[in-house]
């Protein structure tokens, strides 16, 4: 491996260090980091790149932080950029959380840490409450997808259905609905 | 090490089936951690919490988490490793075979049924995760004549405006916290 080539890692993952570091909430509120850092300063992918990864992202499983991670460290320096891009977005809350692991025990004794925990315990509920109905607002609707999102609704509210079967259904009916409009429209 | 090689195989398989991010695989990882007694729903909801305020995506910051509370260092590692790894390697192929995924119909298809499995996902979380806090000892209606029944949901419908109007959620999750600490302190809980 030459130099530039090892500067360049070096780059990557000291970028993807503070892309890791500086996103709360993960997901889509890291994209104005990643264009600063891979866009404008290093020049490594364009915005139209960025848009291309959300695409991908949106259809492929996973956290967004690694998706993008992989996708534009892998357009930078090959195998060892995405590498090296994963591996610098997942360190700082790795650190981060495993001190809070040890933390948290002893600290959640405290009576005043309980009543606040007690509290955001409520809070928490009214944030999960706003992403269902954000998503949902901005979901395509149609049959199929008011079907997919009420079985997955009942199945993981009323029964005992592992979460993963669910998930399959789902994409089976997806794809099914899908090949059934195809043919409709050739005919 | 048998603890280590199911930990590692549980967040793989988290990671593997999270579509829509973040709180859509709540149910998912509720059902996996509860399941074999690795978290409580409670200390799961502590922990959504834990997330928002500090960086990183959920999904890690959880695996992490569970992994070194079970099992220390190691734990820590396989877990986060686990949930990592299917995206990592998914994302490798796809860049090698972008045009081709991006016009694929069979994923084109799936994903059709997926997106909206994901937002019912997220509904039935706001269920399983408002059970332990409004309802602390199962669905009777015992808890309408405690006090903390009341206080939780008035928090809960109070904290509903800021989150529509996009005020952070850290901030949210601090006022929270101080309408917790003032209900308990005064109610003396």
């Amino acid at each position: 491996m030459n130099k530039s080539k090892l500067k360049l890692l070096l780059d990557i993952l000291i970028s993807y260090i503070k892309i890791g570091a500086f996103t709360f909430g993960g997901g889509y509120a890291m994209i104005p980091l990643i264009q600063r850092e891979a866009v404008e300063k290093h020049h490594w992918v364009t915005d139209d790149d960025i848009l291309e990864i959300i695409s991908i992202a949106e259809s492929t499983p996973g956290p967004f932080a690694i998706n993008s991670a992989t996708f534009i460290g892998y357009r930078v320096c090959g195998f060892w950029g995405s590498f090296c891009a994963t591996f610098g977005v997942v360190l700082p809350s790795y650190v981060i959380i495993t001190l809070i692991a040890y933390l948290l025990r002893s600290f959640l004794e405290i009576q005043v840490v309980q009543y606040a925990f007690w509290g955001i315990r409520a809070g928490v509920l009214a944030l999960i409450l706003k992403a269902f109905v954000t998503m949902f607002k901005k979901a395509k609707k149609g049959v199929v997808a008011y079907v997919a999102m009420s079985l997955a609704f009942l199945l993981a509210v009323f029964t005992e259905m592992k979460v993963i079967f669910i998930v399959i259904i789902c994409a089976i009916i997806g794809l099914v609905a899908s090949l059934i409009a195809e043919r409709r429209e050739k005919q | 090490m048998k603890l280590l090689f199911e930990l590692f195989f549980t967040f793989f398989e988290i990671g593997l089936f999270t579509f829509g991010g973040g709180y859509a695989m709540l149910p998912l990882i509720q059902k996996e951690v509860a399941v074999k007694g690795w978290l409580t729903t409670e200390e799961l909801v502590n922990f959504v919490a834990i997330s928002e305020s500090t960086p990183g995506a959920f999904a890690i910051n959880v695996s992490t988490y569970v992994g070194t509370e079970l099992a220390g260092i190691p734990g820590g590692i396989v877990t986060t490793l686990g949930c990592v790894m299917p995206s990592f390697i998914i994302i490798l192929i796809i860049t090698k075979c972008f045009e081709k995924f991006q016009s694929s119909k069979i994923i084109s298809g799936c994903m059709s049924g997926l997106k909206p499995a994901a937002i019912g996902l997220i509904g039935s979380a706001v269920i399983s995760i408002g059970q332990p806090v409004f309802f602390p000892d199962g669905w009777t209606t015992a808890v309408f004549t405690t006090p903390a029944f009341w206080v939780s949901l008035v928090i809960f419908a109070v904290m509903l405006v800021p989150s529509f109007k996009k005020v952070h959620p850290i901030a949210i999750i601090c006022i929270s916290a101080v309408l917790g600490i003032a209900a308990g302190y005064i109610l003396k809980l």
